[in-house]
């Protein structure tokens, strides 16, 4: 931030308009166009895949892309080795993995933002309280804490939308308080609540907006984090169970055959790559947005 | 004129202390004063000396661990200290404004200075957006903010620091308080721009018949828009009279010393004056006059008795025996 000198000179430079301050720039728009483009097959998967994603056909099993020998046109990413077609698996595939990395990164944003802004802004007993609640999930391993649960809850998509929802919020709340520990110091702050703000809405319209960069970069990168978290879980038989395809599940199993056929592991991880890259673009693009600071 | 009739302001025998580890930090020790309504009232002293504590003190916002540990606060006959947390959050803002030392940070940085003004309208008297908006372009206007349409737009870090300043008094004033509280409002601004931020405050006061508790260490500005001064050293008053008598004829030793300090073409080429010594622990007790150890003037009972604030002149008080 450039500190304007302190003169109210009659000639104003102007201000940049709402639309201009938000025009994309290329990597949004990048962003955006896979996003959609990824979200948008996966949802019509059942109608664009070439393939039922569980059909097995022994007779074609370890086939290579079309573009290499002994490919097939059929199967133009190739087939598993059960002689599954990889792209059909990689659109259905999708759809669990999108849907349970955004709702898990949504339910575990909530849970840990709210925490972060109590602990942050009211201190004391409410800060001690949480941030010992977030040592002790820090201190037992995730996996381990995930599996207890699921074993408890049974594997079921939704449990393991709440698992690692519930075990990944502490990532929110220790940057959402440290962020608010500044925050709330700020003269602003004080100066809002000397106009008679309730504590909540000094919270909403001052504190958050103020610490939503860090919440906006930490959920581009747990998104990444909670598909290959899925995968680990589906490793585990806990996840979402086989036959039922996911990227992160399509990668562990394909690592196997990562020596006599390649196109087992690095289509899926293809698409998980691409995914995150998006988002982060889409997140940085947000970031800068919604910080009028970051204008020029 | 201010009128001398109800003060709109009472403060009686304020105590304000802050448990340390060291000890108990008395940072207001028995502050006594009145403003009337329409009148603007000085509060001059060193920096540590308490007038940001007394005005804290005031809005009920003494950060933890402090406290009001005495005193009374009569707000219009009414005493805020006596009031629970929700009456008196509605008493800030609507009732009793103030406007901060350092424009850079004392606006939300991520809204638009239209959208904080309009939000503050909105939370006092409601009503609809559109008219919430065109009501915190007017304010903008109030204070002299050039094309304020436009400006209403601009985001805090868009301004210079003199139309930061002014977006904080429309701010402030969004909500019609009785009394405004302005701590140190020109000290982070250059000197042409403070005169024209004071001009702006006498003439929002003057035309609203706001009263105004002007916390400064700058005598200048004291010179400039005040009626009245306390002179205020450790945490106590030491001199309480109208602008004119403490500028021609200061009784209190310390304030003769501050206007001592002050650069004067008549001593031009001879060194600027300062006074000796440095202000006392507030954690201390001791008896006597807190100024007495930096004092030219000190007599022994100085060192043993405390003095009171007496009238020496209509109007004038001051807490020195010693001096005539």
């Amino acid at each position: 931030m450039t500190a304007p000198a302190a003169s109210s000179a009659i000639v104003l430079p102007a201000i940049p308009s709402a639309a201009a301050r938000r025009r994309p720039s290329f990597r949004a728009i990048f962003g955006i166009t896979v996003l959609l483009l990824m979200t948008g097959t996966a949802v019509l998967a059942p109608w664009i895949a070439p393939w039922d994603p569980g059909r097995q056909m022994l007779l074609k099993r370890l086939r290579p892309p079309a573009w290499q020998a002994r490919g097939m046109i059929e199967h133009p990413l190739g087939t598993d080795h059960l002689g599954r077609d990889i792209l059909s698996r990689i659109l259905y595939g999708g759809r669990i993995s999108l849907a349970v990395g955004v709702s898990s990164v949504m339910l575990s944003a909530c849970i840990g933002v709210t925490l972060g802004l109590l602990a942050g802004f009211f201190g004391g007993r409410a800060d001690a309280i949480i941030m010992r609640v977030v040592d002790v999930f820090l201190a037992i391993p995730y996996i381990l804490l995930a599996m207890g649960v699921v074993f408890a809850l049974g594997p079921s998509l939704l449990n393991v939308i709440l698992v690692m929802g519930l075990t990944r919020w502490v990532q929110f709340a220790r940057i959402v308080r440290a962020d608010v520990l500044s925050i709330r110091e700020r003269e602003f702050v004080s100066g809002a609540r000397a106009r008679g703000n309730r504590s909540l809405r000094l919270l909403l319209r001052h504190v958050l907006p103020n610490a939503l960069t860090p919440i906006i970069v930490v959920a581009t990168l747990e998104l990444a984090f909670m598909i290959i978290y899925e995968s680990a879980l589906s490793f585990l038989g806990l996840g979402v169970q086989p036959p039922t395809p996911t990227w992160g599940w399509m990668l562990s199993d394909g690592r196997n055959y990562i020596a006599i056929a390649w196109w087992l592991a690095t289509f899926p991880g293809l698409a998980i790559m691409l995914t995150v890259l998006a988002v982060n673009l889409l997140g940085d693009w947000l970031r800068d947005t919604l910080d009028p600071r970051l204008q020029v | 004129m201010p009128s001398t009739m109800t003060p709109l302001l009472q403060v009686e025998r304020l105590e304000t202390q802050f448990p340390t580890g060291p000890g108990l930090v008395r940072a207001v020790d028995g502050v006594s004063f009145a403003i009337a309504r329409g009148e603007v009232l000085g509060l001059v002293g060193e920096s540590g000396c308490g007038k940001s504590v007394t005005a804290l003190s005031i809005m009920g916002l003494v950060p933890a661990p402090g406290r009001v540990a005495a005193g009374r606060i009569l707000l219009g006959g009414e005493n805020l200290l006596a009031k629970d947390a929700e009456a008196m959050r509605r008493v800030r803002g609507a009732r009793i404004a103030m406007v901060f030392q350092e424009p850079m940070t004392a606006l939300n940085p991520v809204f638009s200075i239209g959208d904080q003004i309009a939000s503050a309208v909105r939370a006092h008297d409601g009503g609809s957006r559109r008219a919430a908006w065109a009501r915190a372009v007017e304010m903008l206007d109030r204070v002299q903010v050039p094309s304020p349409q436009e400006r209403a737009r601009a985001y805090p870090h868009q301004l210079s620091g003199g139309l930061r300043q002014r977006a904080m008094i429309a701010l402030a004033l969004a909500a019609g308080p009785e009394l405004l509280i302005a701590d140190e409002p020109t000290t982070a601004l250059d000197v042409t721009i403070q005169a024209q931020i004071l001009d702006l405050l006498r003439h929002l006061q003057a035309e609203r018949g706001m009263a105004v508790l002007m916390i400064t260490h700058d005598l200048g500005v004291v010179a400039e828009i005040c009626h009245r001064v306390a002179v205020i050293y450790a945490g106590r008053i030491v001199e309480l009279a109208p602008v004119t008598s403490i500028f021609a004829r200061p009784l209190h030793p310390y304030t003769r010393g501050l206007l001592r300090c002050l650069p004067h073409p008549s001593r031009f080429g001879q060194p600027l004056v300062s006074i000796d010594g440095i202000p006392p622990d507030l954690r201390q007790n001791g008896a006597g006059c807190r100024f007495a150890p930096r004092c030219p003037h000190a007599i022994a009972t100085c060192q043993t008795h405390e003095p009171g604030l007496e009238e020496r002149e209509p109007g004038h008080l001051v807490a020195c025996p010693v001096t005539s």
